[in-house]
């Protein structure tokens, strides 16, 4: 046991040991800290960009894959008859929910930001929406609009599909462009540690000349080199994500106001994907390092 | 140990050693002697695996170098100690921190926390110098910081390259009886030298051979010396 905690004790002394004879570099060092945190900073707007979209192509998808709307255009005195045929219709339906018209209330709420709340949509034809949930099995739309031909002239079925699939596309787009910038920092913090690392490397060759004639194996060198890097990749990444992260949660609040911006945020379990993004860097310098310091070593003496 | 057969090594501009034979048995004590410029530092480097031969076979510890990745050279250097002529140090690391450096490489820093440390510290006369960092050591205290740590993994062999080269008499006396005593203990020694009166010196105390390179070869020094 005693033998045991000298052997460990030597162990961690050696190891610190091991991070002293590479000597400490104190302006570069710091030019890696930033680079990282810069880095990371703008992964975490990144990540949240990629999953908003993927989220929102989602959420679009799913809500208006599952609705369609039913537009009456009939005279006034004769919208009421065929909204109630209508309605028949679509609960004999195989594929429909439910099926439900809406109010003048309704209508009145949807027209108001557009027309202001003083309109009196009693006066003006405006043609009545019958809001249409399909189950699981979905409904046939060529179908539903022959047999509405035939018995309601003045209903237009409307399925979403047009303007949803350009919506949905967009988003996709959005996604990958944002999968694509987190690859591409990911890619640019790579390149930035290799420069660094070699760099470093450069700088150091007496004393890797010094530790190879001491008989120091080129694992050992490189894990000098290694170490330092990946803490530095490390702890750079970590204050960049957390400044990110406090930026996203001080973005101002617009849940009321349904819309693109106020998604831009990370929900849920989502929140676990920023804090990978230290461990990503790391994890990145210290391939990216080994690497490079395996590279340098074998061209040295 | 340490065995060159019909070696030659040429820098790309002609050969600067050609059909070089020689064995260094345990426990030997070789002089190596030369003009400057004819190759000693070359063969040494020849004998602890920094250069590969153009021509011929250098075998360390019974292992072809040419057969050796470096992690097999970076063990041999462990069981060979060199000096250099210009001596290297880790010039942001103090003096005794430099000379348990081969045991730090090697896992075994914790040999250098007993008593051996000082013990070697004090026989190259350098105890008080322990904490100075390297550039603040004189010629004298750097060849002997660098004999410490040629030696602290107690390795097989010892390679010294013009140890005394930038110091005066006195001190160089004082580094070759260290040298000596080592070999007493049964290392093998190889020192590159053009100080003849050095080697002169050293025959008193110990069975000492010299070799000589000259035009391209290495001789064996008559009694002359």
């Amino acid at each position: 046991m005693i033998a045991n905690m000298k052997y460990l004790r030597g162990l961690i002394a050696g190891d610190r040991q091991a991070d002293r004879v590479v000597p400490p570099s104190g302006f570069t060092a710091q030019l890696t800290l930033f680079a990282a945190a810069a880095m990371a900073f703008l992964a975490v707007f990144a990540l949240a960009l990629s999953l908003a979209a993927g989220r929102l192509a989602d959420r679009w998808g799913d809500e208006l894959a599952r609705s369609a709307t039913l537009r009456i255009v009939a005279p006034l005195d004769q919208r009421q008859a065929q909204t109630d045929a209508a309605l028949r219709i679509l609960e004999t339906t195989k594929g429909v929910a439910s099926a439900r018209a809406l109010t003048d209330a309704d209508q009145q709420a949807l027209l108001e930001p557009w027309f202001g709340p003083d309109l009196a949509l009693d006066t003006l034809p405006v043609p009545r929406l019958i809001e249409v949930i399909e189950n699981d099995e979905g409904m046939d739309a060529a179908g539903l609009r022959l047999r509405l031909a035939a018995e309601v002239p003045g209903a237009v079925l409307d399925d979403h599909s047009r303007w949803r699939k350009p919506l949905i596309d967009a988003a996709g787009r959005l996604r990958m462009l944002g999968w694509i910038s987190t690859l591409l920092i990911a890619a640019a913090v790579a390149a930035m540690i290799t420069l660094a690392a070699q760099a470093a490397l450069a700088a150091n060759a007496q004393v890797i000349a010094v530790l190879r004639l001491v008989g120091a194996t080129d694992d050992y060198i490189a894990q000098a080199f290694i170490r330092r890097f990946t803490l530095r990749a490390l702890s750079g990444a970590a204050v960049g994500t957390g400044v990110g992260l406090i930026a996203m949660v001080l973005m101002p609040d617009a849940s009321d106001a349904p819309g693109f911006l106020t998604e831009l945020g990370y929900q849920g379990v989502h929140w676990i994907f920023p804090l990978l993004i230290p461990v990503l860097a790391g994890a990145v310098a210290f391939a990216a390092t080994g690497t490079a310091a395996r590279r340098t070593l074998r061209e040295l003496a | 140990m340490i065995e060159l057969e019909n070696v030659a090594y040429s820098y790309g501009g002609g050969e600067l050693l050609s059909d070089i034979s020689l064995k260094l048995a345990p426990g030997s004590f070789h002089f190596l002697t030369g003009p400057s410029g004819a190759g000693k530092t070359t063969l040494m480097k020849l004998c602890y695996g920094a250069l590969l031969p153009t021509a011929g076979h250098v075998r360390l510890f019974g292992a072809d170098v040419r057969g050796l990745d470096r992690d097999d050279i970076a063990q041999i250097r462990r069981r060979v100690g060199v000096v250099h002529q210009d001596v290297k140090f880790l010039d942001h690391l103090g003096v005794s921190e430099n000379v348990w450096l081969p045991l730090t490489v090697s896992g075994r820093h914790a040999e250098a926390a007993n008593g051996d440390l000082d013990e070697l510290l004090s026989w190259v006369g350098l105890t008080n110098r322990a904490d100075a960092l390297p550039p603040e050591l004189s010629g004298g205290e750097r060849q002997r910081a660098a004999l410490a740590r040629a030696v602290i993994m107690s390795p097989d062999v010892v390679l010294a390259d013009e140890p005394t080269g930038n110091i005066d008499w006195e001190m160089s006396q004082r580094l070759l009886r260290l040298l000596i005593e080592l070999n007493k203990m049964g290392k093998t020694v190889l020192i590159a030298t053009h100080d003849l009166s050095l080697i002169r010196a050293t025959k008193a105390h110990v069975q000492a051979r010299v070799l000589r390179i000259a035009n391209r070869r290495v001789q064996l020094a008559g009694a002359d010396l």
